[in-house]
Order: C-alpha cells, then sequence, then structure tokens
C-alpha cells in the first residue's frame, strides 16, 4: 500500500492527532530533579519524584511559561486554570495519579496552518507531568503482560509534558504528516522542546475513523507507538484501510485502543472500550488554581519569534522559491533563513543562495562558518556562467572545507578558467568541423547524435565547458 | 509536671538541663507505656544525643532555639528521616523515610527532642486508635476508655507526661477529639497555616497539623514556631506566623461569642451543661453571647464522609508494593495489587477507599462527589454569615466524653458521629481548637471547642485563654 492511499468507494477519512512534548525545562513539572534524558537510570529523584508518602508538588514557572508559548504559538486563548488527579495503576506511575489538566486547560481554541491555506483546528494544549519509563524483559511482546520482570526508570517521572489535541480536522494521511512537521518546526523554534521523536521528546497518538461525506463521523480507534512522521503517514493508512475493510466486510468499528507495529506495517489491539479505566478525575487538592497574569502573558507573546510558516513566506519571496516547498522548509527548520538573507544581502543570486545552503549546509546549524559575502561571490560566479554548475559544485565544497576564502583565486586553482561565449562558439564550430557526420544526424533530428558533438567539445576543453551552454549553442545553430 | 515554657525558659538559662528533662519524660514513658502504648516508637536514644548537644549549646553560651530542650511526640503519620514512620499501617510497616517533614525540620531547629512517633487509627482515619494495626491506645485517666482519635497516641502521651508536647494531624477532628477525650489542648489552625511537606496524606484539602500541649500558652507558643509559608507546600498561606502568645492576657471583654441555634443532636447532657458553663463564664468575663444559626451543619457529616474518602483513595494508591513498603509476591501485576493491598491495609481504610472510589466513580461524580462539594460551599456561606455577628463559636468538641473500648467498633456510623461537631470546621478550612472545661458525668473531661474564622486564631486563642482562667 503506498504511503498516501486514497480509500475507495467515497469513504472519506477523518484524523486527529493528541501530539505530547516533553518540555525543555531544567527541572522537573513538580519539584527540583533534573529533566534530563540519557542520564544514569533514577538518578534525576526526589521524594516528590517518586511520590513518597508526604511529598507535595510545586509548579515549576518555567514549564508554564513554555506551555504558554506553544499555546500563543499555536494561535490559542491562555486563560486561568486548574490541575486534576487522573487515576490509574502502573508500576511507572509513582503516586498512581498523573497530575494533568482537565476541564480548564491552560491554553484552547487555536490553530495550525498547513500548506494550502489548510486550516487545523487546535482544541486544547495542556500541562501534565511524565510518566516513568517501563521496560519488560522476556516474554515475546515486549510489554508487560507475559514478561519475566520490568525494570523502571524514574528520571522521566515529573518531566514536564504539554499534550497539544487537534480537532478533527485531518482528512489525508499527507496533511497529518504536514501537521506534526509543522508543529515540530514550531516546537523548535519557540524553544519549547527538542522535539526528538527518535527519543520520545515528542510523542503521537493518532485518532482515526472513516465515513462517507454528509454522514455523521465513524467510530474512532487511537493508534498508540507512532514515532516518525513517515509512521504517522503509514499508521494511517494501514488503519483507515483497515476499516473500510471491516465495514465493507459487515462489520463494525469497535473503539479501542490500537498499538502500531513499525515492524510489520500493522495495529492491533491494545485494550477496548471495555477495559477502559475509570480514571476518577478529580481537582488536585494539593495545587492551587493557576491563574496568569496578562501582563505576564503579554510579555511571553511579545517575545515569541517569527513563526516558520512565516518565515518561510518571507525566504519564498526573497528567492523565487515555492514557500510550500522542500527547500524553504528545510532551511528555515534548520534556521538558516537569517544566513541566506545574508547571503543575499552581499549580491549573492538569490535562487542559487538558498538552493546552495538547502543542498551542502545540512549540518552547519542556523550560523554556517562560510562568510556570507564569499558564498554570495560563488553564487555570481556560476550565475555569470565564469564557471560550470560541476565546477560550481566543487568549488562550495572547498569553500565549506576552508570555512571561506576567495572563490576567484580557488577556481583558478582548480583551473577553472572563465569561459565565455564566443570561445564556446568557437569550440563549438570546430567540433561541428571535426564531426561532420554526428552534425548532419543531428541536423535529421537524431537527437543521440548531440552526445558525440557535446563530447567532442569536453574533451577539447578539457572539462571547463558548460555542458548545458554548449546544448544551446547547438540548438540554436541547428534552427538556423 | 513541668509546661513547655517552663522547660524552656528552664533550659535556656540553666536552671535547667535539657537532659534532665528528657530523662523525667523518659522515666514515666519506662514506668506506662507498657500500660498506655501510646508510642509505635520511643527514639530514647537520638533523643539523648539532641538533649546533649542543646546542653552543651547552653554551657558554652550559643543561642538556644524556641523550644530548647522540649520533649516532643511526633504522630507517626510525620516523616522523620531515617526514622520508621508507619502511619500504623502495615503497609508502611519498617519504611524509613529520606527526608524530614517540614514540620520536624523546624522542630529541630527550634531545639526540640523528638522522643518518638505516636500510636493512630491507621492513616489517621477513625475516632479512637481502634483502628492502628498495632493495638490501640489507651486513655491515661481510664485504661478501659479510648483516647480518642485519630491522633489518640499524640494526645496521651500529653496526658501521661512522656511528652511536654505532641503534634497531630486533624482531617475531620483528629486533633480536637483525642484532646477533649484525654483533657488537653488541642489545636487545629487555619488550613495553609502549618505546612503539610511530610504528612503523610489523608485528605488532603482537610488535613492540618496542630499541637497537643498542657495549657494554652503552650500550645500559642509550639503554634508559632511551626506555622509560617512553607514553599513545598503550594496550598500553604504565603504569609509569616500569626504572634499569639502576645493576646492570652487580652481576656474577652466586648467580644462576641457565638451559640448555635441549631445544633446537630445527639450531644450528651452532661457535655452541654459544661457548654452552658462556659457561655456564663465567659458572660462573667464581658463577652456577649449571640445566637448565630447554621442550617447547613446538618449535611457536614456526610459530605465529609464522601469527600474525605474520595481524596484518601486517590493519595492511598501510591501504596501498591512496587517502590516501598510491604509487598505480597502474586503471580502477577494485578495479582499483587491486590494481595499486598489485602494484606496491607486494615477494614475502616479498605472502607474508605472503597467509599472514595465509588463517589469518583463516572456516573457518580455529580450525586455524590458533586454534591458534597456543594454542601462544603454551603457551610463556608454559613460560616461567613455567622462571623459578621460573632468573633468565635463555642461548641462541644466531642458529643461525649471517652467512651469504652469496642462501644462503637461493631457501628462504623456511631463511630463517624464522634466527628460531628469537628468537622465542619475542616470543611471551610477555619481553625478550632478544644480546651478542657470540667468534667462530665463519669468524671472524665469535658472539652469545649472554640471556632473562629479564616485567619482567626487571636480570636480564638483570646477565648481559649479565658475558658482556661475560668476552669
Amino acid at each position: 500500500m503506498s504511503d498516501n492511499a486514497v480509500l475507495p468507494n467515497g469513504w472519506q477519512l477523518v484524523v486527529g492527532l493528541e501530539v505530547h512534548v516533553e518540555l525543555a525545562t531544567k527541572t522537573k513539572m513538580f519539584s527540583a530533579s533534573a529533566n534530563r534524558f540519557g542520564d544514569e537510570p533514577n538518578t534525576n529523584i526526589d521524594p516528590v519524584t517518586l511520590g513518597l508518602p508526604g511529598a507535595l508538588p510545586v509548579l515549576n514557572k518555567h514549564a508554564v511559561e513554555l506551555a504558554m508559548r506553544i499555546g500563543l504559538a499555536l494561535n490559542c486563548k491562555v486563560q486561568p486554570c486548574t490541575f486534576h488527579r487522573k487515576n490509574y495503576f502502573y508500576p511507572d506511575l509513582p503516586k498512581a495519579y498523573q497530575i494533568t489538566q482537565y476541564d480548564h486547560p491552560l491554553n484552547i481554541d487555536g490553530f495550525l496552518m498547513l500548506p494550502g491555506e489548510v486550516r487545523i483546528g487546535i482544541e486544547r494544549a495542556h500541562l501534565e507531568e511524565d510518566t516513568g519509563k517501563s521496560t519488560h524483559f522476556g516474554g515475546t511482546s515486549g510489554r508487560i503482560h507475559g514478561s519475566d520482570y520490568s525494570l523502571i526508570d524514574f528520571n522521566r517521572a515529573g518531566v514536564p509534558l504539554v499534550e497539544i489535541v487537534s480537532r478533527p480536522d485531518i482528512r489525508t494521511s499527507e496533511q497529518a504528516r504536514q501537521y506534526v512537521a509543522e508543529l515540530r518546526a514550531i516546537l523548535l523554534v519557540v524553544g519549547a522542546s527538542d522535539a526528538k521523536m527518535e527519543e520520545g521528546s515528542m510523542r503521537c497518538d493518532v485518532n482515526v475513523s472513516v465515513h462517507k461525506p454528509g454522514t455523521p463521523f465513524g467510530t474512532r480507534c487511537e493508534i498508540k507507538n507512532v514515532n516518525s512522521i513517515r509512521s504517522v503517514g503509514r499508521a494511517i493508512d494501514y488503519e483507515a484501510r483497515r476499516q473500510v475493510d471491516l465495514i465493507e466486510g459487515g462489520g463494525t468499528v469497535r473503539q479501542e485502543t490500537r498499538h502500531w507495529d513499525d515492524a510489520s506495517g500493522r495495529t492491533e489491539t491494545l485494550r477496548t472500550k471495555e477495559d477502559a479505566d475509570d480514571y476518577r478525575y478529580f481537582l488536585e487538592p494539593d495545587l492551587v488554581p493557576l491563574v496568569p497574569e496578562q501582563s505576564w502573558v503579554d510579555q511571553v507573546r511579545a517575545a515569541l519569534p517569527v513563526l516558520p510558516a512565516a518565515r518561510r513566506n518571507e525566504l519564498a519571496e526573497l528567492c523565487g522559491i515555492d514557500k510550500d516547498g522542500e527547500s524553504a522548509f528545510v532551511v528555515v527548520e534548520r534556521g538558516q533563513d537569517d544566513y541566506v538573507r545574508q547571503v543575499v544581502g552581499n549580491g549573492g543570486d538569490p535562487r542559487r543562495s538558498v538552493i546552495y545552503v538547502q543542498q551542502a549546509f545540512a549540518d552547519q546549524g542556523a550560523a554556517p562558518k562560510v562568510p556570507a559575502k564569499d558564498l554570495a561571490a560563488l553564487t555570481i560566479l556560476e550565475r555569470d556562467a565564469k564557471v560550470t554548475s560541476t565546477q560550481a559544485k566543487t568549488l562550495l565544497t572547498d569553500l565549506i572545507e576552508a570555512g571561506g576564502g576567495d572563490v576567484v583565486a580557488m577556481a583558478a586553482k582548480r583551473g577553472f578558467e572563465a569561459l565565455d561565449t564566443g570561445a564556446l562558439e568557437a569550440m563549438v564550430d570546430a567540433a561541428i568541423a571535426a564531426e561532420p557526420g554526428a552534425w548532419q544526424k543531428y541536423c535529421d533530428g537524431e537527437e543521440k547524435a548531440l552526445g558525440a558533438l557535446v563530447g567532442a567539445i569536453m574533451k577539447s576543453s578539457k572539462g571547463k565547458a558548460d555542458g548545458k551552454a554548449v546544448t544551446t549553442i547547438l540548438q540554436s545553430k541547428r534552427k538556423k | 509536671m513541668q509546661k513547655l515554657v517552663e522547660i524552656v525558659a528552664g533550659v535556656t538559662d540553666g536552671s535547667l538541663t535539657a537532659t534532665a528533662v528528657l530523662e523525667e519524660h523518659l522515666g514515666r514513658i519506662q514506668a506506662r507505656e507498657s500500660e498506655i502504648h501510646a508510642f509505635n516508637l520511643v527514639t530514647a536514644d537520638q533523643a539523648r544525643e539532641t538533649a546533649t548537644k542543646i546542653d552543651a549549646d547552653v554551657k558554652a553560651g550559643k543561642k538556644v532555639g524556641a523550644l530548647a530542650g522540649v520533649p516532643i511526640a511526633l504522630k507517626d503519620n510525620m516523616c522523620t528521616r531515617g526514622i520508621e514512620t508507619t502511619c500504623s499501617s502495615k503497609i508502611l510497616q519498617g519504611w524509613k523515610p529520606p527526608y524530614d517533614a517540614t514540620v520536624v525540620t523546624k522542630l529541630r531547629q527550634a531545639g526540640a527532642v523528638v522522643v518518638g512517633k505516636t500510636n493512630l487509627d491507621e492513616f489517621a482515619m477513625g475516632s479512637s486508635t481502634e483502628n492502628s494495626a498495632f493495638g490501640p491506645t489507651k486513655n491515661p485517666l481510664d485504661i478501659s476508655r479510648v483516647p480518642g482519635g485519630s491522633s489518640g497516641g499524640s494526645a496521651a502521651a500529653v496526658s501521661a507526661g512522656f511528652a511536654a508536647a505532641s503534634l497531630g494531624s486533624d482531617t475531620g477532628g483528629s486533633i480536637r477529639q483525642p484532646a477533649a477525650l484525654c483533657g488537653v489542648v488541642g489545636v487545629k489552625p487555619t488550613y495553609g497555616t502549618v505546612s503539610r511537606y511530610g504528612l503523610v496524606a489523608f485528605a488532603s484539602s482537610l488535613d492540618q497539623i496542630g499541637p497537643f500541649t498542657s495549657d494554652v500558652r503552650d500550645a500559642a507558643t509550639l503554634l508559632e514556631v511551626i506555622s509560617g509559608h512553607d514553599p513545598m507546600d503550594s496550598t500553604s498561606i504565603p504569609q509569616a506566623a500569626t504572634s499569639l502568645v502576645s493576646v492570652l492576657e487580652h481576656g474577652v471583654k466586648g467580644m462576641r461569642i457565638g451559640r448555635v441555634t441549631d445544633l446537630p443532636e445527639g450531644c450528651e447532657p452532661d457535655v452541654l451543661a459544661r457548654l452552658e458553663a462556659a457561655f456564663d463564664a465567659l458572660r462573667k468575663a464581658g463577652a456577649t453571647i449571640v445566637d448565630v444559626k447554621l442550617p447547613s451543619l446538618q449535611y457536614c457529616l456526610t459530605a465529609y464522609y464522601l469527600i474525605a474518602p474520595a481524596e484518601a483513595s486517590s493519595n492511598l494508591a501510591r501504596y501498591d508494593g512496587v517502590r516501598y513498603g510491604n509487598r505480597v509476591e502474586a503471580a502477577d501485576l494485578n495479582a499483587m495489587y491486590a494481595a499486598t493491598r489485602e494484606a496491607g491495609f486494615g477494614e475502616e481504610v479498605k472502607r474508605r477507599i472503597m467509599l472514595g472510589t465509588y463517589a469518583l466513580s463516572a456516573g457518580y461524580f455529580d450525586a455524590y462527589y458533586g454534591k458534597a462539594l456543594k454542601v462544603r460551599r454551603l457551610i463556608s456561606d454559613d460560616f461567613a454569615r455567622a462571623y459578621k455577628d460573632v468573633d468565635t463559636i463555642l461548641t462541644p468538641t466531642s458529643p461525649s466524653t471517652a467512651f469504652k473500648f469496642g462501644s462503637k467498633t461493631d457501628n462504623p456510623l456511631a463511630m463517624y458521629l464522634c466527628d460531628v461537631f469537628t468537622i465542619p470546621t475542616n470543611l471551610a478550612g477555619h481553625p478550632a481548637m478544644s480546651v478542657p472545661f470540667g468534667v462530665g458525668a463519669d468524671s472524665m473531661p469535658v472539652g469545649i471547642q472554640v471556632l473562629a474564622t479564616t485567619m482567626g486564631e487571636q480570636a480564638m486563642f483570646k477565648v481559649a485563654a479565658e475558658l482556661e482562667r475560668a476552669s
């Protein structure tokens, strides 16, 4: 099945996403233990983290600020809010309840724009604490049932999370992937999270249902363990197809939680609605309501950086590229759009500037070492056909290795002498004279004959001629 | 027996030594503890070390704290670093906390000498200490009678002279009722006055730590030390401790004292007679007695027995055998949870977990927990109206004097009624204290409860001090 399967017989896909992100705070949501990934297990713990008798939570102000940044970046309303207890038993949940937000979350009613002016509603973005991390040994499923023993790392317990809940506005798996990619880009740019799906600091639960347009939404299934943007698309496509096949085969979709198995590319039942926990939510009596002062909200809003969509628009306009294309997305995601602006500001060819950066600066971060004026000079050399595009690529590699330098001198050192149009035409004429048979065939419409002519010119120029320019000259001569 | 303030004065000026004071108390423990069972643990060795250090500090001319040399007992639901903290439950037997509760830190810094951890109804659920997994505490004034509960061990320890003072916790009357039954002073401060950090939670929105002492001045002195804002407790009131000792001699002239005209029925006549005597004494001292109505009072007991168990069902869910405390091994995870909790919790704790879980369940939440929260607002509104006309309100602390062992254990509802006068205060978050005021028909002490509004401790202590002078 392709990654973007279209459903048969007029079935319409409906998707809503619940994305959990770990906040980039120094300490945990309710205690002073470090919030740090990858440390020795059970070293970032304290009485609050372990839920020891008598320990009490104290809200981390920085976590609230990062959550507000997320909410404001997603066009949410920030409101006075409360914390609730979500009660259930599990070994990695130390208090046997999770402190979360229930009927009064911090951020509500926002939206996120996708390419093509597609608006995805954000229902809420609320604060909560993470659980510990269980690892189950023995057995075949990798889950607790059937395992020989389990180990728990409480370093993750109490790490601050924001859960971002979309409205069921997503209609294709491609939109779902774009949504996750865009959300991730926003989280990175506002500094709220490192949003690493592979490390679990950004986790997606996907709600999938299908229906025929004009009829009510179908019963939804929640899919867990979707750990990459690619898996988001694959899981949705699989699950939608499963539901359609089920319904068309005369069955009905059960409301249930399903587990995505990335290796087999399938979802399978984790638990049904009947055996779902009754979480017995009630107001957390150990905390007081959180009422962010308007001045604080205004301050956080004012300090928000320019968001990725706006940056892509600016970059696209500057460089004459597609604002929804890959170049704009990649360069902004790496934070290199300011650098591209500098290159253009130094006289660089706009289109070539952004392409060079996209293709050659993947590991350079937001502040590449190559001075903007040097890269600008290289784009001009290529634009003015002083070097071929192949030569320009070689020089770009040289420039990155040297961390900058005079590209004209570098070109000379490589022996990339400039070949002007007059010199090229002379070479073309010489080649026509040397290969009259090939020229005749080419003039008779045999395109393959072009290769012999170009090959002769490349040979005589020792590879310095620009193949594209040579072809253009040959084509114009044939028309005459 | 020496008062707390006399001990501090003597130890500070060198006329007493902390060691001598401690040995006197340990001697009384030695003589009567096997009969009373006030303690789950007596920490004699650590107490001797502390006392020795205080004496050395005094000798060296160093400044000592506001409780220098005072032997104090702690209810065994307050965390003490490295010292077993059990809540009188099998599930926590043997558990040694890695940290001190904020009150314990404050006591240590003030130079108090912790003599031990006192018995309680398991997880503070009960009114007689008969629910302790380690056996009941006896009332030192008559060992055939209960000391009250849940802080029965702390009340008995002061009553028997095992400690000059003690700390208890009060969720629905667990300080005031045992204070009344053992003939000592017990205070439940305004919610948020004393940090709950390190107090093992029963019902978080109701729990509050407070002192037991043999008189009102000692209570005021101890409460001043343990009060004050704690950044580790989000529900702690963000302001400094109120001055209490300074108001004790102010008298009650011109004060308005409320008499509740719609008090729930079921109070013993001899107790009611002492309440009338208390009104007379205050009138004689210049106060005015004003009738007040608290129409929601009749619903408080029901509301409390939904709210407290609901919170408890969540607070006690962490005792699952996974991380600490006792575990009963079983075939799989769910079986281990069930076996651990079946073996670890006593009957009353299980009853309340069941009750609370039910009250919070989907489909029942609004009818039970939701309605109970409404009653909580109604009683707060009733009090707010009443406190427009009066400074404090007087009621009996408990409907009866100390009762005989076993007389209420077969009937949970009869036991719950012990707290009918004390519960409304917790629902409202207000302060209240019990002061001994004479005896009942059985010659056992009667406690009078003085209630005040939020942060109304000064008015409350003025009235309590006056009652003490008149008794």
